[in-house]
């Protein structure tokens, strides 16, 4: 169908992309992950007066372009405190930030569609804080926050498309770097949209089912 | 005229009208009773073509309803229908909700449709709540606007389909009430409904529908008074 | 403390420029939900449609916008569709990009949306005469609309930060583009994004309260 110039080693060019999509996008969600479950209960307990600063950050976060963020955090790093950080390290830093800030955002959606009578009956049946937490807060909110938080770690998957700004050489910029050499922009185009659809898609479903089940009962 | 020959009507293995015979002259108020699943209420939306029948006709004004000519979006223009549930417009004000159909399906002017629909609104009592949202409505007050808004139409015949069930029962009688009034002014009418009382009072005849068939019809006072059939009398017995 | 000087005036004195370049992206944004909207509504209508050619045509679209980057859907409108002989400006191109993106990510929302509206209200409609496409454009759809209006607002921010990404197909007259040509003949990298993140942000701000206010006039039921 296609005439193309593209080689295995090309391919294996662009397989190592997507990997380095795949290690970014897992570093970062991790990390903002934990941090996004710290922000937000510490946001949900402390009311949102004492939580501002906290929350003034995430909103920013969410509310100028990644690119932007990517671009001030090297040139924070880099030129003013003059810090010898590789890209990769600078994009998992900047990505981490930006997944704590939607994921606080989910956890704390998550803890307020528990019943507030439903903690009330776990404290009064003598559990402390941590155990209705840990035993009855957990379980409920999981299932609201799952599904959200899947598409959340997708959008960041899609997302890390960005990090080439910091001299990352995921998918994205793979594929630019073959363009560049191949001269066959709609074929490497069509390849990497595949590579992105194929890690996508699976998680996808898989939310959408998730959201499906749990929104019967 | 309605004329009914011979519909058959199943959902899947369910048979739910199984040959029904009947015909509704101009100005006739009829009331159809039975237990639920007995077929009354999808014979209403099979006489204005929102349910397909498998076999048989339904004529209106000698107009095949089901046959692939008929032009269904003007012929329920002849045919208002409302239902069990209110089915508000939420969106719209009640006066919105009144000249909707009127101005896009008509093609009346503003002023038309807005004059028209306040006489019917003010007909069923709702003359001071045009710019008011359904959900400041109670039910009862959301089923007349109903009934208005199938009026504003025109139509030649009306059809109910337990439209007090959904009600609170102090709601109940606003809405007969309303019934009664168009009864009164001759408008020929199918109602489907649990309300005995109202049934005894206002209609022409009474259908009794038992497991998809018309198992009677008949005057109110012959109906229920004597009735013949052994399943009429264990319905009526239990409705009192 | 750092052994950096910060250049604050020589960054913003060139804040007129960077002005421009917003009006430039609030332009982008605004025209690719207009016609992001626009296409949603088709697509949704694909969906309801029953018909398989349609319908699929409708979740390809959705799910190739909802499962690639969208710096991925913007390449493919320059450098994509250049394999066929057509060429767009950087402009066009960005603005077909976030517009494909925003049309997905909408359809989906509408979707959702259409599951909180009940059958009946679309057999209220019929039973008073309308034809399918009049029920839904005069009863589903506004109902439709209301629901899905956070989504929406949220896609609209979405298409701000998105106007960043017309610097890689070559755009430069938009925020982003002018603060990287900027930087390019000053190198107050750090100064000039700083600036440029603050407009994003009250950008987006105004987006939020001006949502808020629409939502209030329009939604008074």
């Amino acid at each position: 169908m296609f005439d193309t110039a593209l080689s295995a080693a090309d391919l294996w060019f662009l397989t190592k992309g997507a990997g380095m999509t795949i290690l970014v996008t897992a570093v970062s969600v991790v990390f903002g992950t934990v941090l996004g479950i710290v922000f937000g209960v510490f946001r949900y307990q402390l009311g949102a007066i004492w939580a501002a600063p906290v929350t003034f950050v995430l909103d920013v976060s969410r509310s100028i372009p990644l690119l932007i963020q990517l671009v001030l955090a090297n040139a924070f790093l880099g030129t003013v405190l003059r810090l010898q950080m590789s890209g990769f390290t600078v994009a998992c830093m900047v990505l981490t930030l930006y997944t704590a800030a939607y994921c606080a955002e989910i956890v704390r959606g998550g803890i307020d569609a528990v019943p507030l009578n439903t903690r009330r009956a776990a404290r009064s049946l003598g559990m402390t804080w941590a155990q209705d937490m840990r035993y009855i807060v957990m379980p409920l909110a999981t299932r609201v926050a799952l599904p959200s938080w899947i598409g959340l770690a997708l959008g960041v998957m899609k997302d890390s498309a960005l990090v080439y700004v910091v001299q990352v050489v995921e998918l994205m910029k793979s594929t630019q770097i073959l363009i560049t050499r191949l001269q066959e922009p709609l074929f490497l185009l069509l390849i990497c949209g595949l590579f992105y659809f194929v890690i996508s898609f699976p998680l996808a479903r898989f939310g959408g089912y998730l959201e499906k089940r749990w929104s019967n009962d | 005229m309605i004329e009914i020959e011979n519909v058959y009507k199943s959902f899947g293995a369910l048979q739910v009208l199984k040959g029904i015979n009947l015909t509704v002259p101009n100005g006739e108020v009829l009331t159809v009773i039975g237990g639920s699943g007995s077929g009354k209420s999808t014979l209403l939306t099979c006489i204005n073509g929102l349910e397909k029948i498998d076999s048989g006709r339904i004529l209106v004004d000698g107009t095949d309803v089901h046959a692939k000519s008929t032009d269904l979006n003007k012929l329920r223009q002849k045919l208002g229908i409302v239902f069990q549930q209110f089915n508000a417009f939420p969106h719209l004000t009640v006066l919105e909700n009144v000249t909707l159909a009127p101005r896009k399906v008509l093609g009346q002017s503003k002023e038309q449709a807005r004059e028209m629909a306040v006489k019917q609104l003010s007909h069923v009592g709702l003359g001071d709540k045009l710019d008011v949202y359904p959900s400041r409505l109670s039910g009862g007050q959301q089923q007349r606007m109903a009934i208005a808004r199938a009026l504003a139409m025109s139509p030649d015949y009306m059809l109910f389909d337990e439209v007090t069930s959904a009600l609170d029962p102090q709601l109940v009688g606003e809405v007969l009430d309303t019934l009664r009034l168009l009864a009164s002014e001759g408008m020929t009418m199918i109602c489907v409904t649990h309300e005995m009382k109202f049934a005894r009072e206002v209609s022409d005849r009474v259908a009794f529908f038992d497991k998809g068939v018309m198992a009677e019809i008949a005057p109110p006072a012959q109906l229920f008074d004597a009735p013949q059939t052994e399943s009429l009398k264990t319905f009526l017995a239990a409705t009192h | 403390m750092f052994g950096y000087t910060f250049q604050w005036k020589q960054a913003l004195s060139k804040l007129p420029q960077m002005l421009d370049g917003a009006l430039v992206t609030m332009e982008i944004a605004l025209l690719s939900m207009a016609i992001g909207i626009a296409l949603a509504v088709l697509l949704t209508l694909f969906r309801l449609s029953g018909n398989r050619v349609l319908n699929g045509f409708a979740v390809t679209w959705v799910e190739v916008a909802r499962n690639t980057p969208a710096l991925f859907q913007i390449y493919m409108a320059h450098f994509g569709v250049a394999s066929f002989g057509i060429h767009f400006s950087p402009f066009t191109s960005l603005l077909i990009g976030i517009t494909f993106n925003n049309a997905g990510y909408l359809a989906e929302n509408f979707r959702g949306a259409l599951k909180a509206i009940p059958e009946t209200q679309t057999r209220a409609g019929r039973s008073l005469g309308m034809t399918p496409l009049e029920a839904f454009g005069y009863i589903v759809m506004p109902q439709m609309l209301r629901i899905a209006f956070l989504p929406m607002t949220n896609q609209m921010v979405w298409a701000i930060l998105m106007t960043s990404l017309g610097v890689t197909v070559g755009l430069n007259i938009d925020l982003y583009g002018v603060t990287q040509d900027l930087n390019a003949l000053t190198f107050r990298t750090f100064e000039l994004f700083a600036i440029a993140g603050v407009i994003f942000y009250l950008i987006t701000k105004i987006i939020q309260l001006g949502a808020r206010l629409v939502a209030a006039r329009l939604f008074r039921y």
